[in-house]
């Protein structure tokens, strides 16, 4: 298996990885958010608190506006030009929405991996030093470090170790999407954002996938948008259950596919609708 | 019962076929008049002007007598121009490319220059001249020298530039730009790392085809004023200069009091259709190599 333990482990990035529920942090808190696409309204009043270290789970059928609020925890979505929101995103306690906050700054704390593995055309090291050198780290020994720590944290360091200065459009597209996992992991991010990763992924590249998950939320925080049940209930501590812009449930994952409150998430996650 | 009659389809068949047939023919025709016509002028400058082209009437100074002109100075003078064409064009152009595509915000503002480089790109080539004869060269009283007739010439095919770059742009995919802005990278460091070596094929096919276009132009020159015999050759862009479409121009028109001029003419047609021809081919290489699949 190409996910190994034990090189995980030696790439953490040093931070204490055992949190009791009770000490659990916010990492994000979103307090009445609205947005909208012109005159459209995708979210509505959202009220969500993501905790450190954990996988949170963002599920419900298309055009409910999940990925749009993805989106919004990394202000990507501003990439749209008739975007208007209101309400509040605090991370780490700061509203990202304040006149004062950078975009760039957010970014490089939350880190986001996308539906279509999206590597750069360039090597595959290049890929990966992407990011570090955006930041103004021009040492070839520092990068050289960064490339093959964040490809290990990546579980695909031993594929790719001996082709380092290969175009990644050589790569297969489950290999490309782990090595967008790892050019993420290489500016060091807090939140790992992930807009379906699997999506575009065979079964086998996308178990392999949902297996790095599980060994990344030890040290960062993940928000992953997904279409398919299963795996949010695989991967996934909490959920949150989105139907036309609104949170209808936010649970912990077992509670919601066990026991759900309300009735439309009983319908969706039994597959009456969506 | 069906609506579609086999025999009723059987009997019309022959005359859609034959219809089909004439219609092959009527498009083959079209195509070949262009054809013929491009042959049949290839044909006669070749014939006209083979012989004359020879080292010396590569390397000579232009003169009155047909046996020793040479096309040196013409030759130099449209490289001069290149020199002051090339980086004016690049800068302005791909300039305004990135900032419509990737810095204005898609408005009214963005949409009136929009509107107006479609226009400008449609203005004739003489207007161009006027202005340049207006801005430059009585304007800024640069006189009838490279500079002027290079920043003129700049401006005429500064839309050619502006719109394949702008292409080439619009090309490069979303979701490159998505990865690089995720990690953190501001507008310009996305532009410089990740969209423009994407363009820059694209870019630079729009330039040398906007350049091919300048070393062919006549008509802003003529407004300008080109000396019709300029024996000096050119040494730097604030010198007096002729090109190789100028001088085709005027040894036409004397070829009435010399018969020589018109092979002059031709051979020199042979020469700046070689150059265009191989500023073309370079546009197409680039632009096959670097193709890019996402």
């Amino acid at each position: 298996m190409a996910v190994s333990t034990e090189s995980i482990q030696k790439n953490i990035k040093g931070k204490t990885t055992e949190t009791s529920i009770d000490e659990k942090k916010i990492v994000y808190d979103t307090k009445n958010l609205n947005l909208w696409y012109g005159e459209d309204q995708a979210l509505r009043d959202i009220n969500l608190k993501i905790a450190e270290n954990e996988v949170t789970a963002i599920i419900g059928p298309s055009g409910c506006g999940k990925s749009t609020y993805l989106k919004t925890l990394n202000r990507m979505v501003e990439l749209i030009p008739v975007v208007r929101t209101s309400g509040e995103i605090l991370y780490r306690g700061k509203n990202i929405f304040d006149k004062s906050y950078k975009v760039e700054a957010l970014r490089t704390n939350v880190g986001m991996v996308f539906q279509k593995p999206n590597p750069f055309p360039k090597s595959i090291y290049d890929n990966i030093a992407y990011g570090p050198r955006v930041h103004g780290i021009r040492d070839k020994k520092i990068l050289d470090e960064i490339v093959e720590k964040s490809l290990r944290g990546a579980a695909i360091w031993n594929e790719v170790k001996d082709r380092l200065k290969e175009n990644a459009y050589g790569m297969s597209g489950g290999q490309q999407q782990r090595l967008c996992i790892a050019r993420c992991l290489a500016i060091e991010p807090d939140v790992i954002l992930m807009d379906e990763p699997t999506s575009a992924l065979d079964p086998i590249s996308t178990l392999k996938v949902e297996e790095l998950i599980q060994q990344l939320k030890k040290d960062y925080s993940i928000i992953i948008v997904t279409h398919n049940m299963q795996q949010a209930a695989r991967i996934s501590d909490k959920t949150a259950f989105f139907l036309s812009g609104e949170v209808i449930e936010f649970s912990e994952t077992s509670k919601m596919f066990s026991n759900p409150e309300k009735k439309e998430t009983e319908d969706y996650i039994t597959g009456r609708f969506g | 019962m069906k609506y579609v009659d086999s025999a009723q389809v059987q009997k019309n068949m022959g005359g859609r076929l034959r219809t089909n047939q004439i219609m092959k023919i009527l498009f083959l025709i079209s195509t070949l008049i262009g054809l013929v016509v491009l042959v049949v002028l290839f044909y006669r400058v070749l014939a006209d002007g083979l012989g004359w082209i020879n080292m010396n009437f590569l390397t000579n100074r232009l003169s009155v007598d047909a046996d020793r002109a040479g096309i040196m100075g013409a030759i130099l003078g449209t490289l001069w121009l290149m020199l002051v064409v090339a980086p004016v064009t690049m800068f302005l152009g791909i300039g305004t490319a990135i900032y419509l595509e990737e810095y204005a915000k898609k408005g009214r503002f963005q949409s009136f220059i929009q509107t107006n480089i479609a226009n400008l790109a449609g203005v004739p080539s003489i207007v161009f001249g006027i202005l340049g004869l207006t801005v430059f060269v009585r304007g800024m009283g640069l006189g009838n020298i490279v500079l002027a007739g290079g920043l003129t010439m700049a401006l005429l095919v500064l839309p050619i530039v502006v719109v394949a770059s702008q292409e080439a742009l619009r090309s490069v995919p979303q979701f490159l730009r998505e990865a690089s802005y995720g990690m953190g990278a501001t507008k310009w460091q996305t532009i410089k790392k990740v969209v423009l070596p994407a363009a820059i094929p694209g870019i630079l096919t729009g330039v040398i085809l906007a350049l091919s276009r300048a070393v062919g132009e006549t008509a802003p020159l003529t407004v300008i004023g080109i000396p019709a015999l300029l024996i000096p050759f050119p040494d730097s862009i604030l010198d007096k200069f002729t090109v190789l479409p100028m001088q085709i121009y005027y040894w036409t028109i004397d070829s009435a009091l010399v018969a020589e001029y018109s092979n002059l003419a031709a051979a020199t047609i042979v020469i700046l259709l070689l150059i265009l021809l191989i500023m073309n081919s370079i546009a197409v290489i680039i632009r096959n190599k670097f193709q890019k699949r996402y």
